[in-house]
This record gives structure tokens, C-alpha cells and sequence, in this order.
């Protein structure tokens, strides 16, 4: 273990906690018109994290029938809104990636 | 009651942390492969536990960044936190300091979806969202160890399509969750600003920005609302 790697780890470790602990460890009430909002936290973030992976996987808006990543998050979404548990739905869009792939 | 919790936490991650492994594996492999050793490789999946900020920070490590601009891009790829953690926090307002502090370590995207939908839901308790982070840092941890290992064998499993584990992972938690009008119009605000960001802007700005984005647009539209 080289001293040097250890200290950018070390940082990185810091920043990542702080930014897990900050709003955690200081917000105590939170008011009703900051918790209407944060109530659309999870299904923003959720978006947020894959909409760029499904719609735009290499850099650029790619609406085609090559874009392997939109075609088998359609089908993804699609189990999943037909109330399938979660490990189903998942196991639907990596069949399908796997085969898009294959062809 | 506080281990059925934990157990519960558990057993409702696992399912969300299988396509994790991949993510995992690729890491280590990419940890060896730009010339970090097996130990340093895997010390930062033990410490700093935060899988995007420990693949993109790879890289630039081994292209001579300085501490400050690894520590700036990991911010800003974890800025995203900060908003996770005020939608969770007061559900956690009963809880210590030193315990939430603990909760804290384990706030991954996939630890926070399913502890914020047992929230939403009414039953919330610290036990279980520790049973959801403990099992999540153990399995990153030993998928890590796993790519270390496996590095000299084979090459990126997620060349093999296997990067679509994550997408697929967050679709089975988002699709449900559309249930009403003000979801589907969160989720169509955060798509629209999300892709578009990616493309305009550098860096990992998108994520907190639609974020943002979206949240807001929920939050102004009013309708039936519950306190959070």
C-alpha cells in the first residue's frame, strides 16, 4: 500500500461521508413545504441515475433500434409495470440485453 | 423485534444487489488493470464504499490528478446524498447521533431506495436499514475482492452487456412508484433534464441537476399530499 494512494482514498472517504452525513446529522424538522419536495427525491434520483444509460448511452440521444440499452429497458419497464417482483423484472431486462447482444 | 428488522432489511436488499456483482467484479479488474495493487484496490471499496465516485476517480488517480481534484469530482458525484439524506432524515430523527452517523456509511443508492420505500410505507427503523447497508457493504466489498482475483483471468464483465444490471435494477424500483400524476411528472422532468444535461454539460452535473429539477416540480404540484 503506497502512502500516497492511501491519502487520495482517505480523502475520498471524508468528502463521500460528509456528503452522506451532512443533511442526516444537521436537518432535525424538516418544514412541510421542504418535505413536499423531498418526497420526489427518490423517483427523481431514480430517473436521473438511468435516463441518461437508456436514452443516451454514448453521449448522444440515441431513439434506434441499435441502442440495445433502450430497447431492453422498455421491455424492463414494461414487466415491471405489470407488478412483477423486482428480481423478475431484472432478470427479463438482462435476458433481453443478453440476446440483443447475441444477435 | 430489532433482528426481525435487520433480517427483514437484508432479505428485502438482496434481490436489489445482485446486479450489483458485475459492477463490483469490473471494479476490481479495473482497479488492477490502471496499476492500483490488490490492497489499494480494495481499501477503497472498504473505506470509501461508493461505487461511481471509486470508478471515475480511478482513472484519474492514475493519470497524476491532484488530491484536490479527485476529492471536488468525488463532491460532486456524491452531492446527490445530500438530498437522499434530507428525505430520509426525518424519518431517522429519533435515532442517536453516533447510530446515525453509522447509517450514514451505508447510504448507497440502492441501501437508500429500498430503506426510503419502507419509510414511505410507515416502517421505518433503524435495525432495518442497517440489515439493508450491512449487506450491500458486504457484497460490494467481496465483489471487489472477487474482480481482484478473477482480474488476471478474465476481461470486463460489463462489456458483456451486464452494465444494463444497474438501469434494470432501478427500473423495477422506479416503474412502481409512478403511480400517481405527480410521480409520472417527476419522472418525466428528471428524464427530459437528465439527458439533456448529460449531453450539454460536462462532468457529472446531470444527476444532481435534474435532480433538483424534478423534485421541485413534484413539490409545486401540489395535489394530495401527505407530509412527505
Amino acid at each position: 500500500m503506497r502512502f500516497e494512494i492511501l491519502m487520495y482514498i482517505l480523502a475520498m472517504a471524508v468528502v463521500t461521508f460528509v456528503t452522506r452525513f451532512a443533511s442526516i446529522g444537521l436537518l432535525r424538522d424538516v418544514p412541510a413545504g421542504l418535505g413536499r419536495f423531498l418526497k420526489h427525491v427518490p423517483t427523481a434520483i431514480l430517473t436521473a441515475l438511468i435516463a441518461p444509460a437508456l436514452f443516451a448511452p454514448k453521449g448522444y440521444i440515441a431513439l434506434t433500434f441499435s441502442n440495445h440499452y433502450l430497447l431492453a429497458g422498455i421491455v424492463t419497464a414494461l414487466v415491471a409495470y405489470n407488478r412483477q417482483p423486482p428480481i423478475v423484472t431484472m432478470g427479463a431486462g438482462m435476458t433481453m440485453i443478453l440476446v440483443l447482444r447475441m444477435m | 423485534m430489532q433482528k426481525k428488522d435487520f433480517r427483514k432489511g437484508v432479505s428485502d436488499t438482496i434481490p436489489l444487489i445482485v446486479g450489483m456483482i458485475p459492477f463490483g467484479l469490473a471494479y476490481g479488474i479495473l482497479g488492477k488493470s490502471v496499476g492500483l495493487t490488490s490492497g489499494e484496490t480494495i481499501a477503497m471499496s472498504i473505506l470509501v464504499f461508493a461505487g461511481s465516485a471509486q470508478f471515475i476517480c480511478l482513472p484519474m488517480l492514475m493519470e497524476g490528478a491532484s488530491l484536490a481534484m479527485v476529492s471536488f469530482t468525488t463532491l460532486l458525484i456524491n452531492l446527490r446524498h445530500l438530498l437522499m439524506g434530507a428525505s430520509l432524515a426525518p424519518y431517522m430523527s429519533g435515532l442517536s447521533m453516533p447510530f446515525k452517523a453509522l447509517l450514514s456509511c451505508g447510504m448507497t443508492d440502492e441501501t437508500y431506495a429500498v430503506t426510503i420505500q419502507r419509510a414511505q410505507a410507515g416502517c421505518y427503523t433503524g435495525a432495518y436499514q442497517l440489515g439493508s447497508n450491512v449487506i450491500c457493504y458486504l457484497l460490494w466489498v467481496m465483489s471487489t475482492i472477487g474482480g481482484v482475483i478473477l482480474g488476471d483471468y478474465i476481461s470486463d464483465p460489463l462489456s458483456w452487456g451486464l452494465d444494463f444490471a444497474m438501469p434494470a435494477t432501478f427500473l423495477a424500483l422506479l416503474i412502481p412508484r409512478l403511480r400517481d400524476k405527480a410521480s409520472v411528472i417527476v419522472c418525466l422532468v428528471a428524464t427530459l433534464v437528465s439527458v439533456g444535461a448529460v449531453i450539454l454539460i460536462p462532468g457529472k452535473w446531470y444527476i444532481i441537476i435534474a435532480c433538483l429539477a424534478a423534485a421541485m416540480a413534484g413539490g409545486l404540484m401540489g395535489g394530495k399530499q401527505d407530509a412527505i
